[in-house]
C-alpha cells in the first residue's frame, strides 16, 4: 500500500486546475472586457445579451468554477510566499486560516452573486 | 585582454579560525582557463593550503561544484575570461557545512540519494539464459534526461526550499527517483513512492525552478518533480476513489 494518506495532493490539484484556469482563461476575459469592448476594439455585445449569456445555468457553473479555482491557486501561492518568502512558517495556523479561508470566503461570495443573479 | 585576474577564495581552517573570510590571489587569465585551472594554479604554485574538490576536469565526476561570483557552478566548466577584469569570488556551494576551505560536508545528500533506491529494481531476476533485458530507443528516451545527473548537487544549493527546510529530499535525488521510475526494466517505483510522495519528498517543492536554471547536463530535476506530483497526485485520486486498489 502507498504511503498516500495527506490531504497535500488533493491541494496541489487544485492548485494546479486553478493554475490552468487562470492563465487560459482570466487573461482572455479581461481583455474582452477591459479592452476590447470598452475601447472598442471589437463590436460590444448588447446588455441584454449579456445577461442572457450569465443567466444560463451551464454558464454560471463556469464562472463558479473560474472563480473558486482561481482563488485557490492565489490562496496557495499566497500561503508559500507567506511561508518562504517572508519566512513566516510560524505562523502557520494563521496563514491557512487567512489564505485559504479568503479563498473560501471569497468562493461563497462568487456563489452567492451568481445564484442571485438568476 | 587581461592577462591576470584576481580570484578571492572562501577560506576556512576550523583549527585556527572561527569564520571563514576570503583570500585574493592573482592568477593568469588565459582564454582557455576554468576557474578549475585557476585553482590548481594557486596550489601549486601560490599557497598548497587551499583546499578543494575535484577529479576528472570535464564535467563528469561532479566534484568541483562551488559559489563563483554567488552563483552555483561547475567549475571546471566555467571559463575565467568570463570573470574579466574580475576580482571574481569561489565559495564553497550554499546550503551545506563547511567541512574546510571550499569543501563542503556531502552527507546529507548522499543519504537522501540512496534514500530514494537510484539502482534498477526488479521483483525478480530472470534467468541468464533468457537474455538481457532489451530495451527500445523511445524507451530510452523517457529517462535518458534524468539519467544524465552527475550529482554535482548544484541544484541543492540553487534550491531555496531546501536551505529554509533541510528535510526536503531535494531536486538531484527526486530526478534520480525518476531516471529508474520511468526506465522500462525497473519495477520498484512502489517502493521509492513511500520516500518521494512524503512531504519531504515531492510536496515541498514550491517550483521555484532554480534547480533546473543551475544544472550543468540539463536534468531539469524540476520537470522531473513537476511530473511525479501529477503521477503522485493521479494515484492519490484513484486510491480514494478506488480504495481496494494495490492492497
Amino acid at each position: 500500500m502507498m504511503a498516500r494518506r495527506s490531504i497535500e495532493p488533493l491541494v496541489w490539484i487544485l492548485f494546479s486546475v486553478g493554475g490552468v484556469v487562470a492563465a487560459m482563461f482570466v487573461p482572455v476575459l479581461l481583455f474582452l472586457f477591459g479592452f476590447a469592448y470598452p475601447l472598442g476594439w471589437l463590436a460590444s455585445p448588447s446588455h441584454a445579451h449579456l445577461v442572457a449569456v450569465v443567466g444560463h445555468p451551464l454558464v454560471r457553473v463556469l464562472l463558479f468554477f473560474l472563480c473558486t479555482l482561481c482563488l485557490l491557486h492565489a490562496a496557495h501561492r499566497f500561503r508559500y510566499t507567506l511561508y518562504d518568502g517572508l519566512q513566516l512558517q510560524h505562523l502557520q495556523e494563521l496563514i491557512l486560516l487567512v489564505s485559504y479561508g479568503g479563498a473560501f470566503v471569497g468562493s461563497v461570495a462568487a456563489g452567492v452573486l451568481l445564484w442571485q443573479f438568476g | 585582454m587581461v592577462d591576470r585576474i584576481t580570484v578571492e577564495v572562501a577560506r576556512y581552517r576550523p583549527e585556527k579560525e572561527a569564520e571563514p573570510s576570503f583570500q585574493a590571489y592573482e592568477v593568469p587569465c588565459r582564454k582557455d582557463w576554468v576557474i578549475l585551472d585557476g585553482l590548481n594554479h594557486i596550489k601549486d604554485h601560490l599557497d598548497g593550503t587551499l583546499s578543494y574538490r575535484w577529479s576528472c576536469r570535464m564535467g563528469v565526476c561532479g566534484s568541483c561544484g562551488m559559489t563563483v561570483n554567488g552563483e552555483p557552478k561547475l567549475t571546471c566548466a566555467t571559463f575565467l575570461a568570463d570573470y574579466a577584469p574580475g576580482p571574481l569570488r569561489v565559495e564553497p556551494l550554499r546550503n551545506f557545512p563547511i567541512i574546510r576551505d571550499v569543501i563542503v560536508d556531502i552527507d546529507d545528500f548522499m543519504q537522501k540519494l540512496s534514500a530514494v533506491k537510484p539502482w534498477l529494481i526488479r521483483d525478480a531476476e530472470k534467468p541468464l539464459a533468457e537474455g538481457e533485458y532489451r530495451q527500445t530507443p523511445a524507451q530510452l528516451d523517457e529517462y535518458k534526461q534524468f539519467s544524465m545527473c552527475i550529482n554535482c548537487m548544484l541544484c541543492y544549493s540553487a534550491c531555496p526550499v531546501y536551505g529554509l527546510d533541510p528535510e526536503f529530499i531535494g531536486p538531484a535525488a527526486i530526478a534520480l527517483a525518476q531516471r529508474y521510475n520511468l526506465d522500462s526494466r525497473d519495477q520498484g517505483a512502489r517502493q521509492r513512492d513511500e520516500v518521494l510522495s512524503k512531504h519531504e519528498g515531492i510536496w515541498s517543492c514550491t517550483f521555484v525552478g532554480e534547480c533546473t536554471k543551475v544544472c550543468p547536463k540539463h536534468v531539469d530535476p524540476a520537470g522531473a518533480i513537476q511530473r511525479y506530483k501529477l503521477s503522485s497526485a493521479m494515484g492519490s485520486v484513484k486510491d480514494f476513489l478506488m480504495p481496494w486498489r494495490g492492497k
